[in-house]
């Protein structure tokens, strides 16, 4: 009953520190001529329509389903705007959501899987965290929200890369790739980046990333003996990495004392049964401290991949089609949380070998 | 009551509610417009009021006979006259108005738009505002037109419709609360909540009821005119809560009906009998008693989900609206 039909509107989230470049991000989809109708909900805003599209206020009300769990927390706000955008004659190719700049990007992406109207009618497109480049290791140095916010990110746009230089520029980048080793990252001055890279992209939809890029989850998958010795100092100098060209990851991730990925692989084939024990397990104990679970797994008699993906406790997992032919059957698991336990998620993670 | 005669209008977009004063019914469209039916002549025409400039969001009776008001995501409450003239009677900029309930007898009407609930009586020439800590998801005003129920996160505020100094009484549970009904004898308060559940409160000893096990969202609860039963949407049959004998607390509901998985989404009560109306998911609409009363089809399945179904006041009509803008009256008296 709350299948996603092919006619689901897709859902942009935008995220980003005050001062990031998110709305001149969002006048740029309102203003230019990509031919799409998007419904926008922004922050403290009266409802205001601009050409085609419509602008809608929204409150940030964030509230606690299932009685006080703190990751089943939800926007009560965009379930109510949202359930009231989909009753409207004029229809929506898209909605893009703006969250204000202290906000907590989970509740956002929570709401989409957790109210069934709202999981049948629309499907989330991706989170576009806006980085200001200028001012981001500052950000990160006294925010967690700026840390989860790039954490949280399917996409990111390094903005205001014409305002630092080609060193710092680096430096940032391995600091985001730390923070989050899957999202897609953008260098933009000025948002200046064509739409279509970011809008309805289905980057969220793990099924599409991979046809998207099929180095998805490989690109920075750390080896399983990989030595996380991070780096502790926010301003760190050069970290002297080589420079690979710009294709899936010119840089080393610098991994943050706070919020930290860890990625496991096996060419061994997994028991689905044992996964989905251990996996729902994991979730459900630490799923406050794990921000975002992206995997794709070989599971044991079966010819598809299985693709799963979690914000927080709230997780899907899917059967989505056959393995490329060259590709190699590989299993990743990639975590991104506060004070996780490798060790135990890695003895967690091979003991799901069938 | 079987062998009902049908008449189905064709309005082509979302009925987002519905409502009946008098013999007219009427209905607001996610297309901003107000459609009046007279109930007594199902061959005319039905009267298109262009309402809202945007969607239309809530509908109600209003205070005198044949008259509705409506609200709209352009911020304005538009009282309709049965012709279909129309006058706004309030207009809140850049917000929308979602929610409005009245009471007939005591010329209340209610309103609200985001954390505001608005009182209006009939002689007020302002409405007054009460706030809540955040936004208002249902409203009811109980059987006697004393008292407004508001819904919001983490329960329920209870004001005094005539009192403006005195205190509201806060009915308190965790989570998002959305529909709101009262029990005939305006002892209970039952809410729909964003999860699978009901909740209620007794107001007289502050007993809290805990109804779950819903496969959706119930979005829609009906009380037997005099209190009996109160049925639920939300699963793939009617579901009754006993209130008879102490309330519910500790029993069993009582179910009827079902078409398959679908899910029960609009119930409505008969203003004369102990009878609930029933339309589902897929569009399937049918009459029905809590226990061996058995239950009676009186639409197939189309296919287009059943958003909002009432009676007319002498019980022997029904109206059904869908998600796709049908509009099905289903005629029950002898030909």
């Amino acid at each position: 009953m709350s299948e996603q039909t092919s006619s689901a509107i897709p859902v942009t989230v935008l995220t980003g520190y005050l001062g990031a470049g998110k709305t001149t991000l969002l006048n740029r989809v309102l203003t230019e001529n990509h031919g799409k109708k998007y419904a926008v909900i922004v922050n403290e805003f009266g409802e205001i329509g601009i050409d085609n599209d419509l602008v809608v206020g929204a409150d940030e009300e964030v509230f606690e389903m299932n009685n006080g769990c703190i990751c089943c927390t939800v926007r009560g706000d965009l379930i109510r705007i949202i359930g009231s955008l989909l009753k409207r004659r004029e229809k929506f190719d898209a909605i893009l959501v703006e969250t204000t700049g202290l906000a907590d990007p989970a509740p956002v992406a929570q709401t989409f899987f957790t109210d069934d109207d709202i999981k049948k009618k629309t499907k989330l497109d991706s989170i576009v965290t806006v980085v200001d480049a200028k001012h981001v290791e500052q950000r990160l140095a006294d925010s967690g929200e700026a840390k989860e916010q790039i954490a949280f990110a399917d996409i990111v746009l390094l903005n205001k890369t014409d305002l630092v230089s080609a060193d710092d520029l680096k430096r940032i980048e391995a600091r985001v790739r730390g923070l989050n080793p899957f999202a897609q990252i953008y260098h933009t001055a000025r948002c200046g980046i064509e739409l279509d890279k970011i809008l309805d992209k289905g980057a969220f939809d793990l099924k599409r990333a991979i046809e998207l890029d099929p180095c998805f989850l490989h690109g920075h998958a750390h080896d399983p003996s990989h030595n996380h010795d991070h780096d502790h100092d926010h301003h760190g100098h050069d970290h002297h990495h080589h420079d690979h060209g710009h294709d899936h990851g010119a840089v080393n991730p610098v991994h943050d004392e706070d919020i930290r990925s860890f990625s496991f692989a096996t060419d061994k084939l997994l028991s689905a049964e044992k996964f989905d024990a251990w996996i729902q397990d994991v979730l459900m104990s630490q799923g406050q401290s794990i921000l975002r679970t992206k995997g794709i797994l070989n599971m044991k008699g079966q010819d598809q991949r299985f693709v799963f993906q979690a914000v927080h406790m709230v997780s899907e997992g899917e059967y989505t089609g056959a393995w490329p032919a060259k590709d190699k059957r590989r299993s990743r698991l990639v975590f991104i949380g506060r004070k996780l336990d490798e060790a135990a998620l890695r003895a967690g993670f091979e003991s799901c070998v069938a | 009551m079987a062998g009902a005669r049908i008449t189905t209008f064709s309005f082509g977009d979302y009925i987002v509610a519905a409502a009946v004063n008098g013999r007219l019914f009427a209905v607001v469209l996610g297309d901003g417009t107000v459609r009046l039916i007279d109930s007594e002549t199902l061959d005319a025409e039905p009267v298109t009021v262009a309402a809202h400039k945007g969607a239309g969001l809530c509908l109600s009776a209003d205070i005198d006979n044949g008259h509705f008001l409506s609200g709209g995501d352009d911020g304005r409450l538009v009282r309709i006259a049965p012709l279909g003239k129309t006058e706004v009677l309030a207009e809140i900029k850049g917000r929308w108005i979602d929610h409005v309930t009245t009471h007939a007898a005591s010329g209340v009407r209610a309103y609200a738009s985001a954390k505001d609930a608005y009182i209006l009586g009939k002689k007020d020439k302002e409405a007054r505002k009460v706030t809540h800590a955040t936004s208002v998801g249902g409203l009811a005003i109980n059987p006697k037109g004393k008292r407004l129920a508001a819904t919001h996160y983490n329960g329920v505020t209870l004001w005094w419709l005539a009192s403006k100094d005195s205190e509201p009484t806060r009915l308190e549970w965790k989570g998002s609360h959305l529909q709101v009904a009262w029990s005939p004898d305006g002892d209970y308060v039952l809410t729909a909540m964003q999860e699978n559940a009901l909740h209620g409160w007794r107001l007289s000893d502050g007993e809290h009821m805990r109804m779950s096990g819903y496969a959706a969202k119930v979005r829609s609860l009906a009380f037997t005119r005099r209190g009996h039963f109160l049925a639920t949407g939300g699963s793939e049959r009617v579901i009754c809560w006993p209130f008879t004998g102490g309330g519910p607390m500790g029993k069993a509901p009582v179910e009827f009906g079902g078409a398959g998985d679908s899910v029960v989404t609009a119930v409505a009560s008969n203003p004369l009998h102990d009878l609930f109306a029933a339309g589902f998911d897929n569009g399937t609409l049918i009459l029905g008693q809590p226990g061996p009363g058995g239950t009676a089809l009186v639409m197939k399945p189309t296919g287009n989900s059943i958003t909002s179904i009432v009676w007319n006041p002498d019980g022997d009509k029904i109206l059904a609206g869908t998600e796709n803008g049908d509009v099905h009256v289903a005629d029950f008296r002898p030909v």
